[in-house]
């Protein structure tokens, strides 16, 4: 009788293989056309960082910048905010009625696809806009904000269920206040689940596209919305070169997401 | 505190802080998500605006417009095939994405969840980048990829495999590719969760006991990574069918799919109460698959 050897299975090393080629190779190309020296975007023409150059003195571009910048550290500052505290208030605690409910909440943007969201505000904030006159990036700011309490919510809640709670107790034992307790052991120790969250929150905010293009005002492009716009007319190297940087600062969030999660994992 | 049997209004005042601290959350996303949603139903049973928005009249018009249209001059009404089309696409389209990037992500979970462990980590660093990778972006560059002049062309016509470029982009094809292409980490990840779990010397207990490899397979291995299956299968099925990005990108004006026939009907379209009416068309279906396979999930486990 033939045994099922998990390790040697036919073929799946060339599938696991050529499933990294193709996440990867579109991006690789990518990342090299944009160092193209030639205006097209399919001949090697030599090394050139002049579509950088293009991009980062492009009126539009630096606005686009700025905007996606400002509007997700606000997103990153506010969810991750209420999300700490929502996350105090739904973990290590007895069951209490209607937890489950504030979970469906605080989800529910996982759950809804994006475009449904985004027609909802689009209908909500046209009105909002024509009752107050008042056509800011604070739409933007909201909407941002709200679709990113999970991903903030999700990695503080991991980091507090895994928390002793018997520090806390401690403190307690030593006199310590609620308010004391929880700012001086419980706040250090989920620190960097909240940083984690606060993380998570600003590239998922960074990288929207569909939310931002329904709320957004005339003149309010963001790095995405911007590059759709590009994307709709003709493709530019410059586009390679601002997707580049974009990926690139992506990279380093992550990076740093990694380790300060794995770091917090290998702390006893 | 917690060791002891809590009593009645300390469970209270738990629930009490508990929602108080819930609150600001709550309040959030009920303004910038949670409420707006609820407006769409309103939306729906509308009557449509002459320039755009709605007039505030009640009417199923947008619920009939779904399925047919009537003619402008003589007022039969007859099947809207376009919307069928639409429908029929976005759910071929999003059926046939789950089912390849299942194929190509079961191996390839399986495959990384062998590796000893310190190489497992860069494997899925690798899978990880792409994913978080902003849509935008990764559509693009598979766009570069398959156009007329792109990089798979330009190999195939260099290989001598085909002697003119072949017209993916702007096709059915290219949308399918560029969904697998998108949401494969998507697959990869929980389904490598899942198999990373499985205790390879129950295979072992299995084939002692005599089980042929179809039998382990079916009764041992399954089980197991069945969670990983179905959470793979919602978080491609799920975005794949409110895809928007992709198909608008790929498949150019005409191979539209739901989501961005729903932008249609607030942009050119100016029909904001059809438009509401699709979208929750859209929310149920995708409502019901989750439904439908967390049932799923959770009657096998407690079987």
């Amino acid at each position: 009788m033939k045994r099922f050897d998990p390790a040697a299975l036919p073929g799946f090393a060339w599938i696991a293989v050529g499933a990294l080629v193709l996440l990867w190779a579109p991006i690789v190309t990518m990342v090299v056309y944009s160092f193209n020296a030639s205006q097209s975007v399919a001949l090697w023409g030599g090394f050139s960082l002049e579509w950088y150059a293009a991009a980062a003195g492009n009126a539009a571009v630096q606005g686009a910048a700025l905007r996606s910048v400002v509007i997700a550290l606000c997103a990153a500052v506010i969810a991750s905010a209420v999300a700490t505290m929502a996350a105090l208030g739904t973990t290590r605690r007895g069951h209490f009625r209607g937890r489950q409910a504030i979970y469906v909440v605080i989800n529910q943007p996982l759950m809804v696809p994006e475009i449904v969201t985004a027609v909802a505000l689009l209908i909500v904030f046209a009105a909002v806009k024509v009752a107050t006159g008042y056509t800011g990036l604070g739409y933007l700011v909201l909407a941002h904000s709200a679709f990113c309490v999970p991903f903030a919510y999700l990695p503080i809640r991991a980091r507090l269920e895994g928390m002793d709670r018997s520090l806390e107790t401690a403190a307690a034992d030593l006199y310590a206040t609620p308010w004391r307790a929880f700012r001086h052991v419980t706040l250090p120790i989920l620190a960097p689940g909240i940083a984690a969250g606060a993380m998570l929150a600003f590239v998922i905010s960074l990288d929207d596209v569909i939310i931002t293009e329904f709320v957004k005002s005339a003149g309010q492009d963001t790095l995405p919305t911007y590059m759709l716009g590009q994307l709709r007319r003709a493709v530019t190297p410059e586009v390679n070169a601002i997707s580049t940087a974009l990926l690139a600062l992506t990279v380093a969030l992550l990076t740093a997401f990694f380790v300060l999660t794995r770091r917090s994992d290998t702390k006893p | 505190m917690t060791g002891r049997a809590a009593p009645p209004t300390a469970e209270r005042s738990e629930a009490r802080t508990g929602w108080l601290l819930s609150t600001p959350a709550l309040l959030l996303l009920a303004v910038g998500a949670t409420g707006p949603l609820l407006v769409i139903v309103v939306y729906a049973f509308l009557e449509k605006g002459s320039y755009s928005g709605v007039q505030w009249a009640f009417t199923t018009e947008a619920w009939f417009q779904v399925l047919f249209e009537r003619d402008i001059f003589d007022d039969t009404v007859s099947l809207a095939d376009a919307h069928l089309t639409i429908f029929w696409r976005s759910v071929k389209l999003s059926l046939a994405t789950t089912a390849l990037a299942f194929a190509l992500g079961l191996p390839t979970a399986w495959y990384i969840a062998m590796r000893p462990p310190e190489r497992r980590a860069v494997w899925l660093f690798l899978v990880t980048i792409p994913f978080w990778t902003n849509l935008l972006i990764r559509t693009f560059a598979i766009m570069e990829v398959i156009r007329n002049g792109g990089l798979l062309n330009s190999a195939l016509l260099g290989l001598g495999v085909i002697e003119s470029p072949i017209q993916i982009l702007y096709t059915d094809a290219a949308v399918l590719i560029g969904m697998v292409y998108v949401y494969l980490p998507l697959m990869v990840l929980p389904l490598y969760a899942a198999i990373e779990r499985f205790d390879m010397r129950l295979l072992e207990a299995a084939h002692d006991l005599y089980a042929s490899r179809w039998q382990a397979l079916r009764r041992v291995v399954l089980p197991v990574i069945r969670p990983g299956i179905v959470a793979g299968g919602i978080l491609v099925f799920v975005p794949s069918l409110g895809a928007y990005v992709t198909p608008r990108l790929l498949g150019g004006g005409k191979n539209m799919m739901i989501g961005n026939f729903i932008e249609l009907q607030f942009g050119q379209g100016r029909n904001w109460p059809l438009g509401a009416a699709l979208s929750l068309i859209l929310l149920a279906i995708v409502l019901s698959a989750l439904i439908a396979l967390t049932r799923l999930t959770q009657r096998e486990t407690g079987a």
